[in-house]
């Protein structure tokens, strides 16, 4: 019966998929709110007067102002977009000729050289960054970029190696063998061939790299003391919380605006970043 | 020149003897064949030929050049791969300057040379689109462009046409076989359909499990096999198999099973007198079964029962129980038979096989 498939798509399909996106949403329509909202409305209790937390009629600007003027976050902008790119970068290098080595040559150990590599994805930060500030003292890296770009690829090379080895894999090994016999060498079926086909899943390691660098806290917490070394999640959270004192409009804002650049790389890559996570190549 | 001389070619994988001993030499502007079932060693063959894989034991030598330390590059050769292998980021054009440009070619040779190829095979208006764009014959036709701009000493081919549909196949297979014609360069080709090995071949080379079988033209294959697995390979439907005891009676010769005594024909029991008394095999194709009212009076007969008729408009298959056997028969289209009719049917007497009943060798 028509009537009841328009139902049973309603309730098991729109109704679920509006509640999801609400969620999804949500945060980020409250850090928008919260941080267009004047003081006045968001430091009074809950059973005041005219009180509603969905929305504001007298927005400013004032908190926004107050995140680039009296604070440093365009140089925490700076610092973190620096450092993960660099870190991406070696990152990638590092990954993609592991990846190929291991998913291509022969050598005895190759398979488990790739479950190690792989394993020390799972060591925790949290239990590695007092022996990595013992190494960043010595080495007098403290409170440079440098800390975090030497330091962010010990979890991000694993990681990269393991999605490239599978993505290699996924590469047949007809087309390398093609080339092979064409006149390439290695290194150009490498170069020319094998690379260009896996590009989707070079971007798909990129654009994950990316996010933990940016993300990343308790290294950048550690590693980095004064206030223009900083990077955003770092300095949003020590600068905008004094003490018990919250600055809830900068803190949404500074949050708000240091989770856009992620927001729009991923937006810009999503199908080469899926088609990268399954791997698939054909022709 | 393209001479390919395989000299005692063996090939372990770990413990696994996937190619034993193989011995061939191919003349130059020679089209040969490897056929047999999967896993028989053939694109193992051809893949040390090819510089692929290495060679455990034995040496293969190009024009008098033993190869076997050579790199793929440096043998000379252009490949077409089973799913064509084509550069997915590149245009046709690119995927067959390729190889081209990495011996450093000029360009306007490059160019020449991609024009010519694209020329013979009908794909110039195909340049500038990319794989992805192409129907599987366009792309088989790519993957041969790309191989002829190489003007190879030898052509390899890893069952080229295996992936494209029925129809398509045959039409390939003339082209090719026209190709062959006009370019003139040796060609190794490997497959699993024995038609392709006919129609395609100079010299056809049948393997199993890593041996090599027999080598021999189309024809030679056909009406001598060396043995029952030739025989039962080339040919279709198969040759009919019958396991049967040479018995000797009144003077003559006659082998008898469960369903059927038939005399032997003087050829064929000169063959046979030391193995009276023994069991062998007899081979005999289903196109030299005939209706026995419409033979000679002289052909060995039996009865069989008609199971199933398959018309197929130019010849008509019987498939028969003899005794406690199967037989198929390709009879004329004009014979009046239904399931369950009682047959006689007769053996063209110079068209008998017989085989060793242990070695399957041919007598």
């Amino acid at each position: 019966m028509i009537e009841g498939a328009r139902w049973r798509t309603w309730v098991f399909f729109y109704v679920p998929m509006v509640l999801f996106l609400l969620f999804l949403l949500f945060p980020f329509y409250w850090m928008v709110i919260t941080s267009v909202r004047p003081d006045g409305e968001l430091y009074r209790p809950w059973n005041s007067v005219n009180y509603n937390p969905f929305w504001t009629w007298k927005p400013t600007w004032d908190h926004v102002r107050y995140l680039f003027e009296e604070t440093l976050f365009a140089s925490w902008l700076w610092n973190t977009t620096f450092i993960a790119l660099a870190s991406t970068a070696i990152s990638l290098v590092c990954g993609v000729f592991a990846g190929y080595a291991l998913s291509r040559l022969n050598f005895p150990f190759a398979g488990s050289l790739g479950t190690g590599i792989f394993i020390t994805y799972l060591v925790p930060q949290t239990l590695l960054f007092i022996p990595l500030a013992e190494i960043i003292r010595n080495y007098r890296l403290g409170d440079t970029p440098w800390s975090l770009i030497l330091t962010y690829p010990t979890f991000l090379i694993p990681f990269c190696t393991w999605l490239m080895m599978g993505y290699f894999k996924a590469v047949p090994k007809e087309l390398e063998e093609c080339a092979r016999i064409d006149g390439a060498s290695r290194w150009q079926a490498m170069l020319y061939i094998v690379i260009p086909v896996a590009i989707p899943g070079i971007l798909s390691a990129g654009i994950f790299a990316f996010t933990l660098s940016w993300n990343e806290f308790i290294y950048a917490l550690v590693f980095l003391s004064s206030p223009e070394q900083k990077t955003v999640p770092v300095g949003v959270t020590s600068e905008l919380i004094r003490g018990d004192v919250f600055y809830w409009g900068p803190l949404m804002a500074g949050a708000l605006l240091g989770s856009i650049p992620v927001a729009i790389a991923y937006s810009f890559f999503v199908e080469h970043y899926v088609a990268g996570l399954t791997g698939s190549v054909k022709g | 020149m393209g001479q390919v001389v395989l000299k005692g070619i063996n090939k372990f994988f770990d413990a696994v003897h996937a190619v034993k001993d193989v011995n061939l030499q191919i003349r130059d502007k020679e089209f040969v064949v490897f056929v047999g079932p999967s896993g028989c060693g053939k694109t193992t063959t051809l893949r040390m030929i090819a510089g692929l894989e290495t060679i455990s034991s034995g040496d293969i030598s190009i024009d008098g050049n033993v190869v076997n330390e050579l790199a793929p590059m440096d043998r000379d050769i252009a490949m077409v791969f089973q799913n064509y292998a084509l550069y997915p980021h590149m245009s046709v054009y690119d995927n067959m300057a390729f190889g081209l440009k990495m011996r450093k070619f000029e360009k306007p040779e490059i160019d020449k040379r991609v024009l010519e190829a694209a020329d013979i095979l009908g794909i110039g208006e195909l340049l500038k689109r990319r794989p992805r764009q192409l129907s599987g014959g366009q792309r088989q036709r790519v993957a041969l462009g790309r191989a002829i701009v190489r003007h190879p000493r030898v052509f390899l081919f890893d069952e080229p046409l295996s992936n494209l549909d029925a129809k398509l196949r045959v039409q390939m297979r003339v082209e090719l076989k026209k190709l062959h014609q006009r370019l003139g360069t040796t060609a190794i080709y490997v497959t699993h359909d024995q038609v392709e090995a006919m129609t395609l071949g100079d010299r056809v080379v049948v393997m199993k499990d890593g041996v090599v079988q027999q080598v021999g033209e189309p024809l030679e294959l056909y009406n001598q096999p060396a043995n029952r697995f030739v025989a039962g390979f080339i040919g279709s439907p198969a040759m009919n198999f019958a396991a049967v005891t040479v018995i000797e009676a009144n003077g003559s010769l006659f082998a008898e099973n469960s369903g059927l005594r038939i005399m032997l024909p003087d050829e064929t029991a000169q063959r046979l007198r030391s193995h009276v008394g023994r069991l062998v095999t007899l081979g005999v194709r289903p196109e030299d079964l005939i209706v026995a009212d419409t033979a000679d009076p002289d052909h060995p007969c039996f009865d069989a029962v008609v199971e199933v008729v398959e018309q197929l408009g130019s010849e008509i298959l019987l498939d028969m129980k003899v005794g406690e056997g199967v037989m198929v028969a390709s009879v004329e289209p004009t014979v009046r038979v239904k399931v369950r009719d009682k047959l006689r049917v007769a053996i063209r007497p110079s068209r008998l096989h017989v085989f060793d009943a242990k070695t399957e060798a041919a007598i």
